[in-house]
């Protein structure tokens, strides 16, 4: 960081330069994920199977539904998340991806952005279709302003620290089991304030009930961007 | 093999005998609460036990940081030490707490934040020591671990605030609570005395279990060590 603020100082535009390395690093991901199309549809299946057993495992009438809408919408997320995780981090490293990625002459922060930014976009991606088939199949109306700003925020979270753990998983021997051990836990306060605050808002809640979730997703959001910024260094050195 | 530290030993024996005297305390010096009965003289080391677990967990934190500014080992010795401390204390807390429970709540467990809180604290660092199984390289098991010990324990703080962030039918009896959480109770000064020893002892008790393990896993190096010196020669 404090090389690029030098830099800055130097030359006219590293700033730039910076976001042309996230940029790039994203627009990788998604340029060998149009090219494959492995993951998103790996990850979209999985979520409407998820959805379904759902329906069969709690009886999805209209009375049960309209209060456990938002529980089933974020596992759904969080399952379909964690496959999208460790697929694209176990790309990296199985063709030794990653090995070039850190050899670029770039600070590490910007691969830890790109990768998270590439990550948050098939998880969004994911979610803006499993939203509206959600509402079409059971016939409620998820679009509600305050429950898309919800899922933004839950998802950035989830993504941020995801990111971190994936590439630490991956590394590990037991690496596809380990993901979700190591991420359910952490990610725990996103999820529950994202399930509390999106059910506030699918419950027509005074928004004074919704805020302190909302700023809980927040919080969590910006900590642990943060942290995984600063420690993402020590998990990719060799 | 080298001789265990004097300061050990007298640690060692210091904790003994302190253990000795909280069990007198609680069990006979305490009285007995009005309300709940003998059950509830498993407070003191419910509580001690808890504390013992988040103490255990900062120290992991603070050491995996410190670990990461200066790449020594000595530290992530520590870290790990501390994590296998405190995943101990943390299910003495919650297996303690379902005892005193069953009569008091009647249940063994329930849905409750703070329970809650605590046993995902548990679970992240069962997480940590998975982790650190599944990864052969020392320097890079350090530095996961590091990592790992420090982004969890930002869940732990969670669990000191979720009393006051949710409603909670867990009593506060330390600090200011709500009155009517089902089984609290004030404290009568023997009560506090006892409680207060309790504390200290446990975390007496965390301070000699930490020193032999930190001990171990040294010594555990060294032998590592020796092993490899034998087969490379």
């Amino acid at each position: 960081m404090q090389a690029g603020q030098a830099a800055r100082i130097v030359e006219r535009r590293p700033g730039a330069g910076y976001l042309r390395a996230v940029a790039a690093v994203v627009w990788k991901d998604l340029a060998a994920e149009l090219r494959s199309r492995e993951l998103l549809g790996a990850m979209l299946v999985f979520a409407l199977l998820v959805i379904l057993i759902f329906n069969f495992a709690l009886e999805l009438d209209v009375r049960v539904r309209a209060t456990i809408t938002s529980g089933v919408l974020w596992v759904t997320f969080a399952f379909a998340g964690t496959l999208g995780l460790n697929r694209s981090m176990a790309i990296e490293k199985d063709r030794g991806c990653l090995d070039g990625l850190l050899l670029a002459p770039v600070d590490r922060s910007a691969i830890y952005f790109g990768k998270a930014i590439g990550n948050l976009a098939f998880m969004l991606i994911v979610e803006a279709i499993v939203v509206p088939i959600y509402s079409a199949l059971y016939n409620t109306n998820l679009f509600h302003p305050g429950l898309l700003l919800v899922i933004l925020l839950g998802s950035i979270g989830y993504v941020a620290v995801g990111t971190l753990l994936a590439s630490m998983a991956v590394q590990a021997r037991t690496r596809d089991m380990l993901l979700p051990i190591l991420l359910f836990p952490v990610a725990l306060p996103i999820l529950v304030a994202a399930v509390k605050a999106s059910n506030g808002f699918l419950q027509s809640l005074p928004l004074t009930e919704v805020m302190p979730w909302i700023n809980l997703l927040l919080v969590y959001d910006v900590v642990f961007a943060a942290v995984s910024l600063m420690v993402f260094d020590f998990v990719v050195e060799e | 093999m080298e001789a265990t530290p004097r300061g050990l030993k007298g640690l060692t024996w210091l904790t003994a005998a302190m253990f000795a005297a909280a069990l007198y305390l609680v069990l006979f010096y305490a009285p007995r609460e009005a309300v709940m009965g003998d059950v509830q003289r498993v407070f003191y080391f419910h509580v001690a036990a808890g504390w013992v677990g988040a103490l255990a967990f900062l120290v992991t934190a603070v050491s995996g940081a410190i670990y990461l500014a200066r790449a020594d080992r000595r530290w992530d010795n520590i870290a790990t030490a501390s994590v296998e401390i405190g995943v101990v204390f943390t299910l003495i807390n919650i297996v303690s707490g379902s005892i005193w429970a069953r009569p008091i709540w009647n249940t063994w467990w329930t849905w409750d934040p703070r329970l809650v809180t605590a046993t995902v604290m548990e679970l992240i660092y069962i997480a940590y020591l998975m982790l650190r199984q599944g990864i052969e390289d020392p320097d890079r098991r350090a530095r996961f671990g590091s990592v790992y010990g420090i982004l969890g324990f930002l869940s732990v703080p969670l669990t000191f605030l979720s009393i006051r962030i949710w409603r909670t039918i867990h009593p506060v009896v330390v600090g200011s609570g709500d009155p009517t959480a089902e089984g609290s109770f004030d404290m009568t000064s023997r009560m506090l005395q006892a409680f207060m020893f309790s504390l200290l002892t446990f975390t007496f008790l965390y301070a000699t279990l930490l020193w032999h393990r930190v001990r171990l896993g040294r010594l555990s190096e060294k032998v590592e060590q020796l092993k490899m010196k034998v087969l490379s020669a």
